[in-house]
């Protein structure tokens, strides 16, 4: 681009900036659960792995992180199975309101969890018998759909539809066509897609909140109920690291391996 | 079955299964988008729809049990009295606030990403991997970040509006600078080299060529940003002291009057939708 020197330098200095913004809160969040303080000080008066050794021993984190490994397991094979046929439809297809159903893919990720947590949980108690495990899972599995939809339409795209064609043509079965011709090239893409479905049920709150049966708890969970007790802030800083990591781990691993710019909520 | 499968072979019944899929694309496509279709309608358009209608019911005093009676009242409620109404608009000043703020900071951000750098990637890659770390470490993180103890110290402003705004906006600027960048690497090399070739000069190749394409992706973002502010309500708790956004109006009333909660809840959900016929005309849904 036709940008003068000083321009360029100021472009480069926002970046710095604004890259800076995004990453000091999480390496603070990092930082404060290696600290040797029992109550919270900055700076931390000195380093220590104590706080993760409690925690790893405590009864409740453990629990809840089973719980939540439970769900976005769950909740992302739903959100595979239904978000890759969804994206064949959608990209491999012409037809009336498909621009309709795009939106309603997305639509539970862009409005406001709150809205989704309480519309579904007035469907669970009201007429399906109330909030269980299940109940959780289905909530997750609805907001990571989008997720799968848009990494594997993104691949989609990119690959000709006439290699299926071929496929078809010279007598293979739908099904077969997917297993030795679709399914090999959109791996990658369902891969980085499934992890990005796990990150984001993993961390969920606000639909966790209103869909968890009584007395589960999520990782998310435990740390919201403990958030304001000072004596467990040691090993909440523990666990919101662990759920930083987790996040963004996934997401690291899920770049790698789709080639795109993963990470991709939007087309 | 007794077939012996091989291959690409497949038994008489599948292979005429096969056969009607291959002459029937229509029905092939059904059988794709159907199950996500079904879910998607049933376990979240029906769930949206009951709420909508629960707004209208009424709860029973005594009981507190709902009665399945129609009535404008809860509504009416919330859009009448002073205090909702407030509510009402402070939180779409900080929906706006939150806004302008991710496309002021999104805007250098993605010009750079997508137009300077050699490795846009990298960068995006960058951005883009804090947008999945936790929603509530992110905020807890500027509740540590403006404690009054905190490493800000005294510059700190506290607890408030202006923390809710910045950590709302923490929170939605991946979402801005996404559609920003893809929208600015569409023109990446020929189109600005055109514009200069022509003898535009860099602003004005900005106005006329890059502003066109950056309308449609501010609104795309924009749906995010606006729309994921106006439910919070955790946010505020963190961060907010004593503040009090629609979401928290929903949060405390849902499990003792949940039309009324429901009627607020309506509240985004109007907005957001009349925002969406709004700016549907630009083209930027294509995009979400």
């Amino acid at each position: 681009m036709v940008l003068s020197p000083t321009a360029r330098w100021l472009l480069r200095a926002a970046a710095v900036g604004v890259l800076t913004f995004i990453y000091v809160p999480l390496a603070v969040v990092l930082l404060n659960s290696f600290s040797a303080s029992a109550t919270f000080a900055w700076p931390p008066p000195g380093l220590t792995l104590r706080w993760w050794q409690v925690a790893a021993s405590n009864e409740g984190v453990r629990t809840a992180v089973l719980t939540s490994v439970q769900v976005a397991l769950l909740a992302t094979v739903v959100a595979v199975v239904l978000g890759t046929l969804a994206s064949m439809a959608l990209v491999r297809y012409e037809f009336f309101g498909r621009d309709a159903v795009s939106l309603l893919v997305v639509l539970p990720i862009a409005l406001p969890g709150i809205v989704t947590g309480i519309a579904l949980n007035t469907l669970f108690t009201g007429f399906l018998g109330g909030l269980t495990f299940l109940t959780l899972v289905i909530g997750h599995a609805t907001f990571c759909i989008v997720v799968v939809v848009n990494n594997a339409s993104a691949r989609l795209r990119r690959m000709s539809g006439t290699v299926e064609e071929a496929s078809m043509d010279l007598g293979a079965t739908p099904w077969t066509t997917w297993r030795l011709v679709t399914f090999p090239a959109l791996r990658g893409a369902l891969l980085a897609g499934a992890l990005l479905a796990f990150a984001l049920s993993f961390d969920e709150i606000v639909v966790t909140t209103f869909t968890a049966g009584p007395g589960l708890q999520t990782l998310p969970l435990w740390i919201f109920q403990n958030l304001f007790r000072p004596n467990q802030s040691p090993i909440v800083n523990v666990a919101a690291a662990v759920l930083v990591l987790v996040s963004v781990l996934p997401v690291y691993l899920a770049n790698r391996l789709s080639g795109d710019t993963a990470g991709t909520t939007t087309k | 079955m007794t077939t012996v499968r091989t291959r690409g072979t497949v038994a008489p019944s599948g292979r005429r299964v096969a056969a009607l899929l291959h002459r029937a694309p229509r029905l092939r496509l059904a059988g794709l988008l159907a199950p996500a279709l079904l879910w998607l309608v049933l376990l979240y358009l029906v769930p949206l729809g009951l709420l909508l209608a629960t707004a209208f019911f009424d709860t029973d005093s005594f009981t507190g049990r709902i009665t399945y009676e129609f009535t404008t009242e809860n509504v009416v409620d919330v859009l009448t009295t002073p205090a909702y109404l407030l509510t009402v608009a402070r939180t779409v000043g900080v929906a706006v606030g939150v806004t302008l703020l991710c496309v002021l900071l999104a805007l250098p951000l993605a010009v750079y990403t997508a137009l300077v750098s050699r490795r846009p990637g990298l960068l995006v890659a960058l951005v883009l991997t804090p947008l999945w770390a936790s929603y509530l470490v992110k905020v807890y993180a500027w509740r540590i970040l403006l404690a009054p103890e905190g490493p800000l110290g005294g510059a700190s402003p506290g607890y408030g509006w202006f923390a809710v705004i910045v950590t709302l906006t923490y929170l939605w600027l991946p979402y801005m600078v996404l559609p920003l960048h893809a929208g600015l690497t569409s023109m990446r090399g020929s189109y600005l080299e055109a514009a200069a070739d022509l003898g535009a000069r860099p602003w004005t190749a900005f106005r006329t060529v890059v502003l066109p394409v950056l309308a449609p992706a501010v609104a795309a973002g924009s749906v995010f940003t606006f729309s994921l502010s106006l439910g919070d309500y955790i946010t505020v708790q963190l961060v907010g002291g004593t503040g009090q956004m629609l979401g928290n109006l929903v949060y405390q009333n849902f499990s003792t009057d949940l039309p009324f909660a429901a009627a607020v809840a309506v509240l985004p959900l109007i907005v957001m939708a009349a925002y969406l016929l709004t700016i549907r005309r630009t083209g930027a849904l294509d995009r979400l």
